[in-house]
């Protein structure tokens, strides 16, 4: 039967309707779930309590699939079908594999992606991680008695479209409804409520089994926005246990440490320094393969001192990334410790010295990602009472809008908008009798279309035929959570209706976006300059069209000296059309628009008598 | 009449209290929903109604409204962990028949 957890106040779900869901951490070396049980983000372990899965999988020939630890126990005997840290091939080709040396796999190039030859056939990183995260699918549907309505997978906040989307693969490959990709140190900051405060500036500090990652990250109105992320992918955990298991080997002569041996070392190694983070003086027996037995020992400050050169090599990163947010260390509001590795009293000392504060460790720093996710994942699962705070955490780099007469751009959804976001814009028909709009969805922060990236185009057909300014086109722009936009126009009277979903995201770099933001700044007069000479240009125009029909039907009203006048206003403002001066084209417009005061007079009085003739007068008043 | 909590269910609701920074103590209810009939209500309460019975038990405050202390007396709620799943359990002796999910019963 199933058990019962406590709500918020008022907030008992319906028998059977509430929503599990689950924030997936999805790392190098370990992956791990957690959910929200009674308010309260706990982290689900296995059978035997185990809370952390090694990200390794190992492949039978009979297609049978270990992950976890029996996979790690099997790394040394098979180690071309056991695969470890696939998150460094996600989303990647050969060439980028290349740069990690020599690894004992057999990939093949794939379209798109790597592909590793295991004994059960050719495997992709996607489909690698899919077997990880059906493990944590499974273990916590048992856990929590039913079937997941969803989860928040973690990725590193440097990861690119591809990697997201490779993640985004793999979820759905495991059976996994993905609520959304949550950046992993702004889960971190989220574990540690750090969303609750109205604003602030944080760094997050992860030092895990095999990668180093700092992030900067600055709150504002509760939304995480990346400053910079720095690291060193060859430094982690792991470096400690080398630099202790040479320390011994040197010290006691161990010479040529055969494969077996150096494995009981670097575990013998591994057990002294998490033992060191609360003793002050840890040993353990280990018997090499030759039969010797050895006590090997070693006192905090000895594995401090061998380790601080590893220590120091956080730093640099460290410095890079507040220098690249253009911080320093004193702006920084908390300092949130992640990762395995940062359970190190020296490393807390060096962390601390460096930030000037003390940074935040109460919470276990191999879960506080996972954490987060569930937390995130809770909100989005709807099962937190309404009124609550919701968590708006992605916003939209660049803005999105549409091309306007004049080749403008006519912004519909601001940049930094929180996503999911709707907004809904008025247009109108430019000519008389205009039955089709052609819409172009552009992004991008400059005034003018071509200067923009064009995202897509469609076309609303069947505007019934008006006057050019009488047709009413709804536009609406949808951003969902994932960051599709979907772009809708509809005609008021007639209810005709077309739309078009397009990623906006889509192969746009970090840089990219920076670099399009950038040159929107520095171009800020032109720019404006540029929006003003379209403007003053359709502006023109439509005033041109305006005379030439009037002149059409009404010449008759105006004398031969005005009607020169009129013709050389006219010529005038073609001219300064030509021209790039927006002022000119102001003037030349104000200059026509005097020159035609008397005769737009004339036509509005014979419009009026001729509605009015052969009327009498209660008829006319009565209209 | 009374409701009680076990020395285990009080630990977590203490625990989950505490985590959650406020609340004067713990709603238990029943509405008239579900499978079986009636569904139990678990809620931190952040205010104490007019017309609550207030009990305490093992450190805890238990709120009951008058309607659902017709279907509550004698109900012990307990904390149990049933392979990797946790969560409370409501033992009530007014209880008839339930549906397998346990959220939902009858009397």
């Amino acid at each position: 039967m199933g058990l019962l957890q406590i709500s918020e106040p008022g907030d008992s779900p319906e028998p059977h309707q509430r929503k599990l869901a689950v924030g997936i951490d999805l790392g190098t070396t370990h992956s791990l779930a957690a959910t929200v049980r009674s308010g309260a983000a706990e982290v689900i372990a296995d059978d035997e309590g185990r809370a952390l899965l090694p990200s390794i999988v190992r492949y039978f020939p009979d297609g049978r699939v270990d992950v976890g630890y029996d996979a790690r126990a099997a790394q040394a005997e098979d180690p071309a079908n056991t695969i470890v840290s696939v998150k460094r091939f996600m989303g990647r080709g050969v060439a980028d594999v290349a740069k990690y040396g020599a690894l004992p796999y057999h990939f093949k190039d794939a379209p798109g992606m790597v592909s590793i030859e295991t004994a059960a056939g050719p495997r992709s990183p996607v489909q690698v991680s899919a077997e990880i995260l059906k493990v944590l699918r499974e273990r916590s549907e048992r856990a929590l008695r039913g079937e997941l309505f969803g989860a928040v997978v973690t990725v590193p906040a440097y990861f690119d479209d591809s990697q997201r989307q490779a993640t985004k693969d793999a979820a759905k490959l495991a059976g996994l409804n993905v609520l959304r990709l949550l950046n992993e140190p702004t889960a971190a900051a989220i574990a540690y409520g750090l969303d609750h405060a109205s604003e602030g500036t944080f760094a997050i500090f992860d030092l895990g089994g095999g990668t180093f990652d700092i992030s900067i990250l600055k709150l504002t109105r509760g939304v995480f926005e990346v400053l910079s992320t720095n690291g060193d992918s060859a430094l982690g955990g792991d470096d400690f246990d080398q630099a202790v298991a040479t320390h011994w080997r040197v010290g006691h002569r161990i010479a040529d440490a055969k494969g077996g041996d150096t494995r009981r070392l670097l575990a013998a190694a591994r057990e002294v320094k998490e033992r060191l983070s609360f003793e002050e003086e840890a040993g353990v027996q280990v018997t090499l393969s030759y039969g010797q037995s050895l006590r090997l020992v070693l006192t905090r400050s000895e594995f401090e001192k061998i380790t601080a050169g590893l220590v120091q090599r956080t730093l640099a990163p460290t410095r890079k990334a507040l220098r690249d947010a253009k911080l320093e260390p004193a702006d920084i509001d908390g300092v949130v410790l992640v990762g395995g590795a940062t359970r190190m009293p020296h490393l807390q000392r060096a962390v601390e010295g460096h930030f000037g504060k003390p940074p935040l460790k109460d919470l276990d720093p191999d879960a506080v990602v996972a954490l987060g996710a569930a937390i995130q994942a809770n909100v989005l699962a709807g099962n937190r009472a309404a009124g609550d705070d919701w968590l708006l955490l992605d916003v939209i780099p660049l803005s999105l809008g549409l091309e306007t007469m004049g080749g403008l751009v006519e912004r519909v959804i601001p940049r930094n908008s929180t996503i999911p976001v709707a907004r809904a814009q008025e247009f109108t028909t430019f000519k008389d009798g205009q039955s089709a709009m052609a819409l172009h969805v552009v992004q991008g922060e400059r005034e003018l279309v071509a200067d923009n990236r064009s995202l897509a185009r469609f076309e609303l057909r069947g505007i019934p035929p008006m006057v050019a300014g009488a047709a009413r086109i709804q536009v609406t722009f949808q951003v969902d959570a994932d960051g599709l936009l979907s772009v809708s126009a509809r005609e008021a009277t007639t209810g005709v209706e077309s739309s078009i979903v397009v990623k906006p995201s889509y192969g746009l770099s970090d840089d990219e976006v920076a670099r399009m933001l950038q040159e929107s700044f520095s171009h800020a007069i032109e720019d404006r300059d540029a929006r003003a000479l379209a403007e003053q240009r359709v502006e023109a125009e439509s005033l041109l069209a305006a005379i030439r029909a009037a002149l059409d039907q009404d010449a008759d009203l105006l004398g031969e000296d005005e009607r020169a006048d009129l013709d050389r206003r006219m010529a005038g403002l073609e001219r300064a059309w030509n021209a790039t001066d927006h002022r000119a084209i102001k003037a030349a417009i104000e200059a026509l628009n005097r020159a035609s005061e008397a005769f737009a007079t004339r036509r509005m009085d014979r419009a009026v008598s001729g509605a009015l003739a052969g009327r009498r007068l209660d008829e006319v008043a009565s209209r | 009449m009374a409701v009680q909590l076990t020395d285990r269910a009080a630990e977590h609701v203490k625990r989950y209290i505490q985590k959650r920074g406020k609340g004067v103590g713990l709603r238990l209810g029943v509405r008239t929903t579900g499978c079986s009939g009636l569904a139990y209500k678990l809620e931190f309460a952040d205010e104490i109604q007019p017309e609550d019975t207030t009990f305490e038990s093992n450190g805890v405050r238990v709120l009951v409204d008058p309607k659902s202390l017709a279907y509550l007396d004698g109900t012990e709620l307990d904390f149990v962990r049933e392979g990797l799943n946790e969560g409370f359990k409501f033992n009530n002796p007014n209880e008839k028949d339930r549906c397998g999910c346990g959220e939902s019963f009858n009397v």
